[in-house]
């Protein structure tokens, strides 16, 4: 997959990197996936932008996590229970080094490493098949109760949709997880505002995400989905009672990053055309800013036109 | 049944850390030995199975051997999908025991029954499963699928069953046990069904009419050799079991027999009828109602054997 210009390549952006760093790493990471959308013809774009900024900060801040032992027994975990945002745990995976990057290039072909919802095993880095949603969070409160039960130290994260919690498994685990007291356990949901057919608190009674995670035993938390330093804090941040597990109701925008797809939901089904991935990437990259060379070019042409 | 399971999780997982028992708020005091001497390895689910089966498979993930318990109809129905995807998709050891399987909570009506759970979870791909005749069936059984490295199901009944065999079996997966050879006539039972099995046999032996008895604690994989020995050998087979005679033990005999070419008995299946039971009854008044006494199973292989 091609990379936007002037921006380093995620794969040479090391964990802890900068936030700057770490928002070209998301710029890039969406550019690829749009690539992928449009290579492969698959839909759920604007669900996989909208989670971009969590996978970024989970992957280049927070998981301990070595490409080169993915089996470790005391890796964190991470399961993106929205399989159907997969685009963009791959290109996080890829850029971290845990399968070649030539694998983006054939995303959902016949017979490719990586299809268009994570299947078991398929690439190392993967924790869990998902597509059918209301999945992540009972397996990962299993990942968590075994932790306990192995003396393991590590931590589960998982990332669902905010249309996933209305899935009964969803409440059923978050009960199981307040009563057992999971408390290496976090949840961040990316809170775009849409499912499938329609705005998530009006198809059901979504809000208050909060109110109801706390109402579960949960510590929840709201914040800007797309403030990788936000998100980082929260994912690092220990809760007061170490028993209680964290819920990260994460505000996103469905399709952010470019302007023709944000809040669009026609964009959780529709493939993007070659026209509009390469406007996609004018507008990745005029968010970005100006490395210095250029910077320097842009004053000398502005003084120019000043004198 | 249930206690010969509670006295063998508790065994094995004294010799395995690995095994984890998970409860759907079922069997507390059952379950007590088991608690005092393997701390951290019990925990009560609650009414909430999806999420159960879910974090079993999490468990198996993790290199941990979770043995799920409720009351059979909740912990296949209830969370079918859970054990589709989550257990027989990932191919991880997680084990289910549905507890009062067939109709042997005949008295708490429909919603406890279980005639449509052998049927539906063989249907998953690479799944076992198994239905023990007795007790020592059902030590046999939990020994047999905690060595394996696969899912399994392993259905019972409650307590106080009959005991068929004189100590435990050894039970392998895939195979049945003969109890009687072929004769004229052979009883395929799977499940609680074992002491009505030998019961009818007796029935036909006194009236000079000879009668095997095999037990197949595991309906799949089914144990195919024995069907064609047994096919070759008897004028009447039937399959006996607490469950619809569509898509379970008798299900898959006839399944296994419409693609041989040459088989020489003939099957006939003793099961539930393709109906819920409506009626307020006990277990027994249950199995007289589908047909499942020996008086009458008997009857009818008589009939069977008696046309051309």
């Amino acid at each position: 997959m091609k990379l936007l210009p002037h921006q380093l390549p995620p794969s040479q952006v090391p964990f802890g990197a900068s936030i700057a760093d770490l928002e070209s790493v998301a710029r890039n990471l969406r550019y690829q996936a749009i690539q992928m959308s449009h290579q492969a013809g698959t839909p759920h774009l604007g669900s996989v932008l909208s989670c971009i900024d969590i996978v970024v900060a989970a992957y280049w801040r927070v998981l301990r996590v070595d490409p080169t032992r993915p089996s470790a027994p005391t890796r964190d975990r991470f399961i993106l229970s929205k399989g159907h945002a997969a685009p963009a745990l791959y290109a996080a995976l890829a850029a971290r080094g845990f399968f070649p990057d030539s694998w983006l290039d054939t995303f959902g072909q016949h017979r490719a490493d990586l299809a268009e919802q994570p299947a078991p095993n398929c690439a190392a880095g993967v924790e869990l098949a998902t597509g059918s949603l209301g999945h992540g969070l009972p397996v990962g409160a299993g990942f968590a109760l075994s932790a306990r039960i192995q003396h393991l130290n590590y931590r589960t994260l998982v990332v669902m949709s905010d249309g996933e919690c209305n899935e009964g498994s969803v409440w059923e685990a978050a009960m199981f997880a307040a009563g057992k007291q999971l408390g290496r356990l976090d949840v961040v949901i990316d809170y775009n505002k849409w499912q499938a057919t329609g705005r998530s608190d009006e198809v059901l009674a979504l809000a208050s995400l909060s109110d109801k995670w706390r109402a579960f035993g949960w510590e929840a938390v709201e914040i800007d989905g797309h403030d990788i330093g936000a998100i980082t804090r929260e994912l690092t941040r220990e809760t007061s009672d170490v028993g209680r597990p964290k819920a990260i109701i994460a505000h996103t925008v469905k399709g952010k990053g470019v302007p023709f797809m944000e809040d669009d939901n026609n964009w959780h089904y529709r493939v993007p055309t070659a026209a509009e991935v390469t406007s996609a990437a004018a507008f990745l990259l005029a968010t970005a800013p100006l490395p210095a060379a250029c910077a320097a070019e842009a004053e000398t042409l502005a003084g120019t036109h000043a004198s | 049944m249930r206690n010969a399971f509670a006295h063998e999780i508790t065994q094995l997982a004294q010799q395995d850390e690995r095994i984890v028992l998970l409860s759907g708020d079922i069997g507390n005091r059952l379950f007590d030995e088991f608690k005092a001497k393997c701390p951290g390895r019990f925990h009560n689910c609650g009414v909430a199975e999806a999420n159960m089966i879910g974090v079993a498979a999490g468990l198996a993930m993790n290199g941990l051997r979770p043995v799920c318990y409720t009351i059979a109809p909740f912990v296949t129905y209830r969370c079918m999908e859970q054990i589709r995807v989550d257990v027989c998709y990932h191919h991880v050891p997680v084990t289910i025991v549905g507890t009062g399987a067939g109709l042997a909570y005949a008295s708490l009506g429909g919603t406890h029954h279980s005639c449509e759970d052998i049927g539906m979870l063989r249907l998953l791909p690479g799944l076992t499963v198994m239905a023990p005749g007795d007790a020592h069936e059902v030590r046999g059984c939990v020994r047999s699928v905690l060595k394996q490295d696969r899912p399994a199901y392993i259905r019972i009944g409650k307590k106080g069953e009959d005991v068929v065999h004189a100590s435990t079996p050894a039970i392998e997966v895939g195979k049945s046990l003969v109890l009687t050879p072929p004769g004229q006539v052979t009883l395929l039972s799977t499940g609680n069904m074992l002491p009505a099995a030998s019961a009818t046999a007796a029935l036909l032996a006194a009236q000079a009419i000879s009668c095997g008895v095999v037990s197949l604690p595991c309906v799949k994989p089914l144990d195919t050799a024995r069907l064609e020995e047994v096919f070759a050998t008897s004028r009447v087979v039937a399959t006996l079991e607490e469950h619809s005679i569509l898509g379970g033990l008798g299900g898959s005999v006839a399944e296994w027999l419409s693609e041989q070419p040459s088989a020489h008995g003939r099957l006939l299946r003793f099961g539930t009828a393709d109906e819920f039971y409506h009626e307020t009854g006990e277990q027994e008044h249950a199995r007289e109602h589908f047909g499942l006494g020996p008086e009458r199973m008997a009857a009818r292989i008589r009939a069977a054997l008696n046309r051309p």
